[in-house]
């Protein structure tokens, strides 16, 4: 199991500058590695009326669990709903709020972009100055890679649009708490419930 | 022991001691009724599965075991969508075992093929999908734990064909272990002192009483938490009978058709203890406007109901019988006896007068000299044992019956209250009677909703099951021409039934029953007594009631519950 979505065009506009979410909430859930986990999940969103901004699933290193990672647009619903009523899925067995502070988060875009002979060379100095890679060569056009941090994917993105971008996916963030602050990382940890 | 799938489910039923269920056979579920037939479970056979869940819910309900319901695959599983969103909503544990076409077939749109564990997620607490005859006993415990435990709910187990047919090796599991599920039940000892803290302090306090009480069996505790205090008690639509009617302090039921007292009770009050209920919207009118000058301490074995409607001060998450013990005990920490720092007794003397002022009231006078429901109401409650229990269906008759029964037994009021289901009284009061036998068991119906689930008594005459059924026979979908009547000019649009097509009396008839009408009355009472002498099958009486005929007090939807109409003269 192995999916991620992200809405719109790939822009996220959930940073402000200095870093702090807006109105986006990250939360890193565990569960249960069973058939049908990601359809309760997703369900449960749409039946409640809560936005999920991104979503990125996997097995963790232990193959009974997965890590889900929602990015979770908490306008109109407290974000203690989401996580209680997740909580009450049968298979959640955790749910960790990641404090953008407290936590490393990393998101991977791949982009086909417009790169004739004039434009090429700037578009692999700026992919070179975000750490990414080139992935494919056509004869006019590129196809880029950039991980990190999502508001450098954002910044990357927004850079690369002024050459014309074909086509761009991004996953959706992945997170974990920093490790130094492991014994504190559940920042908002909902107790277990029935 | 080698056993095919089929037979391996029913002996895990056995296994959890299920002594009945309700069901129809079809196709996928073909290889799991052989087996019944060398079981001592009773199968019950319904002539539609709607009626199959709605008696496991009757039978949840009154006996507090779980009601349990096996159908087929495709049209038979989503007929039992409805009692799933129903239990879904009261909180009722059961346990629906649905066919599905073979492993092989699935996702092929074969024929009666359905997605049941899809559609059913949003008003499952769980579901299952057996792939493997090895897992069988695996997610039979695992089901019964899930809907019995916690808050309690309904399950489905999704059956394939071809697991009923494959071979396992028999076992049954030791336990239970879910990795994502712990209910909690001890509540935070710090709140609890807090609460306890609260609850000497008060001065206009009111214990808001819902469903979950009947739930964890804590009737008990609370009449000893209510002695000891001397708080007066509101009972929601769902925990009617949880606390008895006839003790002084219950004030009876709140709500868009509560009584006065109790919905201004709850308005005035300056400390609600809500215990296992959830701040309904049909018991909080206008959110904005509820309880304003209340604080709220707010129990409950689902932490997502804490807060979910209005912020409690106090949250407390745990069962509530075991918190409520633990209050008691907080409250009597310093010495035997209780010490109230606040004298409360100005405020149950304001009730009284409320009580005196605006009582619960109908006239009897009408110009056409129509019989009042609310007159065959009282007159049956008369005439039944004092622990008979009722259920209902879903309108006027619902809200009058809530309104003028004597509860003072738990478990004796059974209905749909969070999905308002249509049709659920029948269904739901036969399996109250299977689930208890020796009770008078009455099914208090409306015409709309009869005409919903009435073929469920021919499934009880031929199973001797004797339920009574009381149909308020108002020739209208009368609580929706209620609503046309005072919110849309009188304008009535489809809501119009009939008074005498059907023919109740002969309709009842062909169906096994005995069968009478009323339409005045003098005959109400020797009839109810004629079918309370009835009891070798079901019998039902057709009350002619008068149509025009509201019920009263109402809080307008979304109206604060400052402006209650106490009748129909306000
Ligand atoms: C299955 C279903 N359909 C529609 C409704 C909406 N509804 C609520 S009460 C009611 C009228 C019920 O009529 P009846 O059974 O005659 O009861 P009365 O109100 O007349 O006592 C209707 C249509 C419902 N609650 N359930
Ligand atoms: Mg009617």
């Amino acid at each position: 199991m192995s999916i991620s979505y992200i809405p719109g065009n790939g822009s996220s506009p959930d940073y402000i500058n200095d870093g702090k979410t807006i109105n986006h909430h990250v939360l890193s859930v565990l569960v249960e590695n069973k058939a049908g986990v990601l359809a309760r999940i997703a369900q449960l969103f749409s039946r409640r009326g809560y936005n999920i901004f991104s979503l990125a699933v996997a097995p963790t290193d232990d193959s009974r669990f997965s890590r889900i990672t929602i990015v979770v647009d908490v306008d109109s619903v407290p974000l203690e709903q989401i996580t209680k009523q997740l909580h009450k899925l049968i298979n959640v067995i955790k749910i960790a709020e990641l404090d953008p502070a407290e936590s490393v988060e990393c998101e991977l875009l791949v982009a086909t972009v417009n790169a004739d002979i004039t434009a090429r060379g700037h578009v692999m100095e700026l992919v070179a100055l975000f750490d990414g890679k080139i992935i494919d060569v056509g004869t006019d056009k590129l196809t880029v890679l950039v991980t990190g941090e999502p508001s450098r994917i954002d910044d990357f993105s927004e850079l690369l649009s002024s050459f014309g971008i074909v086509e761009l996916q991004r996953t959706g963030r992945v997170a974990l708490a920093k490790l130094e602050r492991q014994s504190s990382k559940l920042k908002n940890t909902i107790g277990r419930v029935g | 022991m080698k056993l095919t799938g089929a037979q391996a489910l029913i002996k895990s039923l056995e296994m959890q001691g299920v002594d009945v269920m309700f069901g129809l056979p079809g196709g996928a579920i073909l290889p799991v009724y052989d087996p019944i037939i060398d079981s001592p479970i009773r199968h019950i056979l319904v002539r539609h599965e709607q009626g199959a869940g709605h008696m496991a819910e009757g039978y949840a309900q009154a006996t507090g075991r779980p009601g349990v319901a096996m159908v087929t695959s495709g049209p038979a599983a989503t007929n039992i969508v409805t009692p799933l969103a129903d239990a879904y909503m009261d909180s009722v544990p059961i346990v629906v075992i649905t066919g599905q076409v073979a492993t092989s077939a699935i996702g092929t749109d074969a024929f009666q093929e359905a997605d049941i564990t899809g559609i059913s997620m949003s008003v499952t607490k769980h579901n299952w999908l057996v792939t493997d005859a090895k897992d069988i006993p695996q997610i039979v415990a695992e089901a019964f734990h899930v809907a019995t435990t916690g808050r309690p709910g309904p399950v489905l187990i999704d059956f394939p064909k071809d697991v009923a047919t494959s071979q396992m090796d028999w076992y049954w599991p030791e336990s239970v272990d879910l990795p994502g599920y712990h209910p909690n039940l001890k509540g935070h000892t710090k709140m609890v002192g807090t609460a306890a803290k609260m609850i000497l302090e008060a001065k206009r306090p009111v214990f808001y009483v819902g469903g979950g009480v009947l739930k964890a069996h804590a009737s008990e505790a609370l009449m000893n938490l209510v002695e000891l205090t001397g708080i007066p008690v509101v009972t929601t639509l769902m925990a009617r009978g949880a606390f008895p009617d006839d003790h002084p302090l219950c004030l009876g039921m709140p709500g868009m058709h509560g009584n006065y007292t109790a919905v201004t009770a709850m308005q005035k009050s300056d400390l609600l203890i809500a215990l296992g209920s959830r701040f309904d919207d049909r018991v909080t009118g206008k959110v904005s406007g509820f309880a304003p000058d209340a604080k709220i301490i707010h129990v409950d074995i689902d932490p997502a109901e804490l807060g979910k409607v209005r912020r409690p001060d106090v949250p407390i998450v745990g069962d509530v019988r075991i918190v409520i013990e633990d209050i008691i005990k907080a409250i009597t920490a310093d010495s035997e006896t209780y010490q109230r720092k606040e004298d409360i007794s100005q405020w149950i003397q304001t009730l009284k007068e409320w009580q005196e002022k605006y009582p619960l009231r109908y006239s009897n006078a009408s110009e056409n000299g129509a019989l009042k429901p609310q007159y065959v109401i009282e007159s049956l409650r008369d005439l039944a044992p004092n622990d008979t229990i009722v259920t209902s269906g879903v309108g006027q008759h619902q809200m009058w019956a809530s309104q003028y029964w004597k509860f003072n037994f738990p478990y004796t009021w059974i209905n749909s209250g969070g999905l308002g289901t249509m049709g659920f009284s029948i269904p739901a009061a036969i399996g109250a009677k299977v689930g208890k036998p020796d009770k008078t068991v009455w099914a208090i119906d409306g015409d709309g909703c009869f005409q919903m689930t009435a073929q469920e008594l021919v499934t009880a005459s031929i199973e001797r099951i004797p339920i009574k059924v009381a149909l308020l026979n108002n020739s209208y979908l009368g609580m929706v021409r209620q609503w046309q009547e005072m919110f849309y000019d009188e304008r009535y649009s489809e809501v119009y039934l009939s008074p005498d097509l059907p023919d109740y009396v002969k309709w009842s008839e062909a169906m096994g029953c005995a069968a009478f009408r009323v339409d005045n009355m003098e005959d109400v009472g020797p009839t109810i007594e004629k079918a309370n002498q009835i009891n070798d099958r079901p019998v039902v009486i057709e009350f002619r009631t008068d149509s025009s005929e509201k019920v009263f007090p109402m809080v307008p939807a979304g109206a604060s519950n400052d402006d209650i109409i106490v009748g129909p003269e306000s």
